[in-house]
Protein backbone atom coordinates (compact mmCIF):
# COMPACT_ATOMS: atom_id res chain seq x y z
CA UNK A 1 0.00 0.00 0.00
CA UNK A 2 0.94 3.49 -0.68
CA UNK A 3 2.68 5.48 2.05
CA UNK A 4 0.45 8.47 0.63
CA UNK A 5 -2.42 7.56 -0.96
CA UNK A 6 -4.49 9.54 -4.14
CA UNK A 7 -7.54 9.58 -1.98
CA UNK A 8 -8.53 11.02 1.49
CA UNK A 9 -8.65 7.32 2.90
CA UNK A 10 -6.23 5.67 5.59
CA UNK A 11 -5.72 2.30 7.55
CA UNK A 12 -8.49 4.34 10.14
CA UNK A 13 -10.94 5.76 8.10
CA UNK A 14 -11.74 2.43 6.43
CA UNK A 15 -11.94 0.59 9.87
CA UNK A 16 -13.81 3.29 10.83
CA UNK A 17 -16.03 2.61 7.40
CA UNK A 18 -16.22 -0.98 8.07
CA UNK A 19 -17.78 -0.68 11.60
CA UNK A 20 -20.15 1.89 10.07
CA UNK A 21 -21.50 -0.37 7.60
CA UNK A 22 -21.62 -3.27 10.12
CA UNK A 23 -23.25 -0.82 12.63
CA UNK A 24 -25.99 0.00 10.26
CA UNK A 25 -26.67 -3.46 9.22
CA UNK A 26 -27.23 -4.40 13.09
CA UNK A 27 -29.21 -1.14 13.61
CA UNK A 28 -31.30 -1.82 11.00
CA UNK A 29 -32.23 -5.32 12.23
CA UNK A 30 -33.04 -4.51 15.63
CA UNK A 31 -35.15 -1.04 14.39
CA UNK A 32 -37.01 -2.75 12.34
CA UNK A 33 -37.39 -6.12 12.70
CA UNK A 34 -36.00 -7.15 16.37
CA UNK A 35 -37.30 -4.37 18.52
CA UNK A 36 -41.35 -4.17 19.30
CA UNK A 37 -43.88 -1.62 18.18
CA UNK A 38 -45.18 0.78 20.53
CA UNK A 39 -47.99 0.40 22.26
CA UNK A 40 -49.49 4.27 21.64
CA UNK A 41 -47.49 5.03 18.48
CA UNK A 42 -47.38 1.69 16.75
CA UNK A 43 -44.53 1.15 13.86
CA UNK A 44 -44.36 4.50 13.47
CA UNK A 45 -41.67 4.58 16.90
CA UNK A 46 -39.00 2.87 14.79
CA UNK A 47 -38.34 6.37 12.48
CA UNK A 48 -37.30 7.03 16.30
CA UNK A 49 -33.95 4.76 16.45
CA UNK A 50 -32.64 7.08 12.82
CA UNK A 51 -34.27 10.54 14.07
CA UNK A 52 -33.08 11.30 17.67
CA UNK A 53 -29.54 9.80 16.32
CA UNK A 54 -29.57 12.25 13.68
CA UNK A 55 -30.30 15.15 15.84
CA UNK A 56 -27.83 13.92 18.58
CA UNK A 57 -24.96 13.92 16.13
CA UNK A 58 -26.09 17.24 14.87
CA UNK A 59 -26.04 18.87 18.15
CA UNK A 60 -22.03 17.14 18.94
CA UNK A 61 -20.88 18.58 15.23
CA UNK A 62 -22.10 22.15 16.24
CA UNK A 63 -20.41 21.82 19.52
CA UNK A 64 -17.43 20.62 17.48
CA UNK A 65 -17.82 23.48 14.89
CA UNK A 66 -17.65 26.09 17.42
CA UNK A 67 -14.89 24.33 19.59
CA UNK A 68 -13.24 24.62 16.39
CA UNK A 69 -14.11 28.41 15.62
CA UNK A 70 -13.13 29.55 19.41
CA UNK A 71 -9.68 27.48 18.81
CA UNK A 72 -9.01 29.25 15.36
CA UNK A 73 -9.70 32.20 17.25
CA UNK A 74 -6.98 31.75 19.71
CA UNK A 75 -4.11 29.78 17.54
CA UNK A 76 -5.06 31.15 13.89
CA UNK A 77 -3.80 27.65 12.69
CA UNK A 78 -5.63 25.89 9.47
CA UNK A 79 -5.97 22.80 11.13
CA UNK A 80 -8.86 24.58 12.90
CA UNK A 81 -10.60 26.19 10.21
CA UNK A 82 -10.59 23.33 8.45
CA UNK A 83 -12.38 21.29 10.79
CA UNK A 84 -14.56 23.95 11.35
CA UNK A 85 -15.66 23.72 7.88
CA UNK A 86 -15.76 20.06 7.70
CA UNK A 87 -17.84 19.40 11.12
CA UNK A 88 -20.25 22.41 9.96
CA UNK A 89 -20.93 20.54 6.44
CA UNK A 90 -21.18 17.17 7.77
CA UNK A 91 -23.40 18.74 10.69
CA UNK A 92 -25.34 20.26 8.24
CA UNK A 93 -26.30 17.30 6.66
CA UNK A 94 -27.20 15.35 9.62
CA UNK A 95 -29.31 18.61 11.15
CA UNK A 96 -31.14 18.49 7.90
CA UNK A 97 -31.72 15.38 7.58
CA UNK A 98 -33.31 15.40 11.29
CA UNK A 99 -35.74 17.54 10.09
CA UNK A 100 -36.78 15.44 7.68
CA UNK A 101 -37.44 12.53 9.59
CA UNK A 102 -38.59 14.40 12.46
CA UNK A 103 -41.58 15.64 9.57
CA UNK A 104 -41.87 12.09 8.35
CA UNK A 105 -42.24 10.66 12.14
CA UNK A 106 -44.54 13.22 12.99
CA UNK A 107 -47.22 13.10 10.22
CA UNK A 108 -48.54 9.50 11.81
CA UNK A 109 -47.73 10.67 15.73
CA UNK A 110 -48.62 14.44 15.38
CA UNK A 111 -51.20 14.28 11.82
CA UNK A 112 -48.79 16.93 10.70
CA UNK A 113 -45.42 17.25 8.74
CA UNK A 114 -45.02 20.29 10.37
CA UNK A 115 -45.73 22.68 13.09
CA UNK A 116 -43.70 25.86 14.05
CA UNK A 117 -43.21 24.48 17.39
CA UNK A 118 -40.37 25.90 19.52
CA UNK A 119 -37.81 22.47 18.66
CA UNK A 120 -38.72 22.64 15.33
CA UNK A 121 -37.97 26.32 15.25
CA UNK A 122 -35.31 26.07 16.99
CA UNK A 123 -34.02 23.32 14.81
CA UNK A 124 -34.73 25.28 11.64
CA UNK A 125 -32.39 28.18 13.01
CA UNK A 126 -29.72 26.25 13.63
CA UNK A 127 -29.75 24.78 10.34
CA UNK A 128 -29.77 28.55 9.25
CA UNK A 129 -27.21 29.43 11.12
CA UNK A 130 -24.92 26.59 9.43
CA UNK A 131 -26.07 27.39 5.97
CA UNK A 132 -24.89 31.02 7.26
CA UNK A 133 -21.86 29.62 8.50
CA UNK A 134 -20.59 27.46 5.78
CA UNK A 135 -21.73 30.50 3.49
CA UNK A 136 -19.61 33.49 5.54
CA UNK A 137 -16.25 30.96 5.29
CA UNK A 138 -16.69 31.86 1.46
CA UNK A 139 -17.66 35.08 0.88
CA UNK A 140 -14.27 37.44 0.00
CA UNK A 141 -14.50 41.24 1.79
CA UNK A 142 -13.30 44.10 -1.14
CA UNK A 143 -9.82 43.46 -0.07
CA UNK A 144 -9.77 40.02 -0.10
CA UNK A 145 -8.65 39.76 3.65
CA UNK A 146 -9.11 36.14 5.09
CA UNK A 147 -8.13 37.11 8.44
CA UNK A 148 -11.50 39.10 8.74
CA UNK A 149 -13.12 36.31 6.72
CA UNK A 150 -12.05 33.93 9.18
CA UNK A 151 -13.43 36.39 12.16
CA UNK A 152 -16.54 36.57 10.64
CA UNK A 153 -16.87 32.72 10.25
CA UNK A 154 -15.30 31.74 13.30
CA UNK A 155 -17.96 34.60 15.13
CA UNK A 156 -20.61 32.83 13.65
CA UNK A 157 -19.31 29.24 14.90
CA UNK A 158 -19.49 30.30 18.45
CA UNK A 159 -23.37 31.51 17.93
CA UNK A 160 -23.61 27.35 17.40
CA UNK A 161 -23.60 25.99 20.80
CA UNK A 162 -26.20 28.76 22.46
CA UNK A 163 -28.67 27.58 19.85
CA UNK A 164 -28.02 23.50 20.71
CA UNK A 165 -29.24 24.55 24.28
CA UNK A 166 -31.79 26.73 23.14
CA UNK A 167 -33.07 23.62 20.65
CA UNK A 168 -32.07 21.13 23.79
CA UNK A 169 -34.23 23.38 26.21
CA UNK A 170 -36.67 24.69 24.06
CA UNK A 171 -39.12 21.50 25.59
CA UNK A 172 -39.12 22.48 28.80
CA UNK A 173 -38.88 26.84 28.60
CA UNK A 174 -41.90 27.09 26.17
CA UNK A 175 -45.26 24.78 25.38
CA UNK A 176 -44.17 22.29 22.58
CA UNK A 177 -45.41 19.91 20.39
CA UNK A 178 -42.41 17.89 21.02
CA UNK A 179 -42.03 15.20 23.56
CA UNK A 180 -39.37 16.14 26.39
CA UNK A 181 -36.25 14.17 26.74
CA UNK A 182 -36.35 10.91 26.35
CA UNK A 183 -33.06 9.41 27.34
CA UNK A 184 -30.48 12.23 28.82
CA UNK A 185 -32.47 12.30 32.25
CA UNK A 186 -31.70 9.56 35.29
CA UNK A 187 -35.16 7.93 34.50
CA UNK A 188 -35.35 7.13 31.03
CA UNK A 189 -39.08 6.78 29.13
CA UNK A 190 -38.07 4.00 27.38
CA UNK A 191 -36.33 0.25 28.90
CA UNK A 192 -35.44 -3.00 27.61
CA UNK A 193 -34.90 -3.61 23.54
CA UNK A 194 -36.48 -0.26 22.36
CA UNK A 195 -33.74 1.78 24.77
CA UNK A 196 -30.91 -0.28 23.33
CA UNK A 197 -31.80 0.18 19.81
CA UNK A 198 -31.48 3.92 20.75
CA UNK A 199 -28.40 3.69 22.24
CA UNK A 200 -27.14 1.56 19.26
CA UNK A 201 -28.23 3.84 16.98
CA UNK A 202 -26.99 6.59 18.36
CA UNK A 203 -23.59 4.75 18.70
CA UNK A 204 -23.43 4.05 14.66
CA UNK A 205 -24.39 7.08 13.41
CA UNK A 206 -21.85 9.03 15.68
CA UNK A 207 -19.62 6.82 14.15
CA UNK A 208 -20.55 7.33 10.64
CA UNK A 209 -19.96 11.16 11.29
CA UNK A 210 -16.73 10.41 12.80
CA UNK A 211 -16.12 8.71 9.61
CA UNK A 212 -17.61 11.00 6.86
CA UNK A 213 -15.66 14.10 9.27
CA UNK A 214 -12.42 12.37 8.55
CA UNK A 215 -12.94 12.16 4.79
CA UNK A 216 -14.47 15.92 5.06
CA UNK A 217 -11.15 17.20 7.25
CA UNK A 218 -8.88 15.70 4.59
CA UNK A 219 -10.94 16.97 1.43
CA UNK A 220 -10.93 20.64 3.03
CA UNK A 221 -6.55 20.14 3.86
CA UNK A 222 -6.51 19.27 -0.04
CA UNK A 223 -8.72 22.29 -1.11
CA UNK A 224 -6.11 24.35 1.16
CA UNK A 225 -2.99 22.30 -0.38
CA UNK A 226 -4.50 23.00 -4.13
CA UNK A 227 -5.74 25.97 -3.39
CA UNK A 228 -1.76 27.50 -2.16
CA UNK A 229 -0.45 25.54 -5.30
CA UNK A 230 -2.80 27.46 -7.76
CA UNK A 231 -1.47 30.66 -6.17
CA UNK A 232 2.45 29.76 -6.48
CA UNK A 233 1.52 28.83 -10.28
CA UNK A 234 -0.03 31.78 -10.70
CA UNK A 235 2.45 33.45 -8.91
CA UNK A 236 5.66 31.60 -11.19
CA UNK A 237 3.29 32.28 -14.69
CA UNK A 238 2.62 36.14 -13.67
CA UNK A 239 6.34 36.33 -13.10
CA UNK A 240 7.05 34.43 -16.71
CA UNK A 241 4.98 36.55 -18.37
CA UNK A 242 6.45 39.96 -16.61
CA UNK A 243 10.55 38.40 -17.31
CA UNK A 244 9.42 37.99 -21.32
CA UNK A 245 7.44 40.72 -21.15
CA UNK A 246 10.75 43.48 -20.20
CA UNK A 247 12.61 41.27 -22.34
CA UNK A 248 10.76 42.04 -25.23
CA UNK A 249 11.06 45.52 -24.88
CA UNK A 250 14.76 45.87 -24.01
CA UNK B 1 -39.67 -14.57 5.08
CA UNK B 2 -41.00 -13.65 8.53
CA UNK B 3 -38.92 -10.48 8.46
CA UNK B 4 -40.85 -9.44 4.82
CA UNK B 5 -44.13 -10.89 6.32
CA UNK B 6 -43.57 -8.62 9.77
CA UNK B 7 -42.85 -5.71 7.27
CA UNK B 8 -45.90 -5.96 5.69
CA UNK B 9 -47.98 -6.25 8.70
CA UNK B 10 -46.29 -2.59 10.27
CA UNK B 11 -48.09 -0.36 10.83
CA UNK B 12 -47.27 3.37 8.78
CA UNK B 13 -44.75 0.80 7.05
CA UNK B 14 -44.62 4.17 4.12
CA UNK B 15 -43.70 6.64 6.83
CA UNK B 16 -41.33 3.80 8.49
CA UNK B 17 -39.69 2.68 4.81
CA UNK B 18 -39.51 6.78 4.33
CA UNK B 19 -38.19 7.65 7.46
CA UNK B 20 -34.93 4.97 7.11
CA UNK B 21 -34.45 5.10 3.06
CA UNK B 22 -34.10 9.10 2.64
CA UNK B 23 -31.19 9.47 5.09
CA UNK B 24 -29.46 6.41 4.26
CA UNK B 25 -29.71 7.42 0.77
CA UNK B 26 -28.68 10.88 1.66
CA UNK B 27 -25.87 9.95 3.48
CA UNK B 28 -24.78 7.30 1.35
CA UNK B 29 -24.96 9.96 -1.83
CA UNK B 30 -22.66 12.60 0.34
CA UNK B 31 -20.16 10.05 1.29
CA UNK B 32 -19.85 9.17 -2.36
CA UNK B 33 -19.58 12.80 -3.39
CA UNK B 34 -16.96 13.55 -0.44
CA UNK B 35 -14.23 10.55 -1.60
CA UNK B 36 -14.73 11.68 -4.95
CA UNK B 37 -13.90 14.77 -4.11
CA UNK B 38 -11.06 13.57 -2.19
CA UNK B 39 -9.74 11.52 -4.82
CA UNK B 40 -9.91 14.06 -7.47
CA UNK B 41 -7.94 16.32 -5.12
CA UNK B 42 -5.45 14.31 -3.71
CA UNK B 43 -3.92 13.67 -7.49
CA UNK B 44 -3.65 17.57 -7.63
CA UNK B 45 -0.85 18.19 -4.55
CA UNK B 46 1.87 16.95 -4.17
CA UNK B 47 2.39 13.26 -1.96
CA UNK B 48 4.00 14.90 0.98
CA UNK B 49 0.89 17.02 1.32
CA UNK B 50 -0.81 13.83 1.75
CA UNK B 51 -0.07 13.18 5.51
CA UNK B 52 -2.65 10.29 6.19
CA UNK B 53 -1.34 6.85 5.49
Amino acid sequence: MSAHPASTSSSASRALGVLSLGGLALLLGYALVWSPADVVQGDAVRIMYVHVPTAIVAFAACGITSLASAMWLRKRSEGWWVLGGAAAEVGLVFTGLCLVTGSIWGRPTWGTYWDWDPRITSTTLLFVLLVGYLALRQVDNERGDAAQRGMRGAVVGLLLVPNVAIVHYSVDWWRSLHQPATITRLDPTIEGTMLFTLVLGIAVFSVVYVWLLLHRFRVGWLEERAGDRGIDQALIDRRAEAGVGSGGSQ
Amino acid sequence: MSVVASALAMTHAGYVAAGWVIPLVVLGAYAVRTVRRGRSLANRVPPEDRRWS
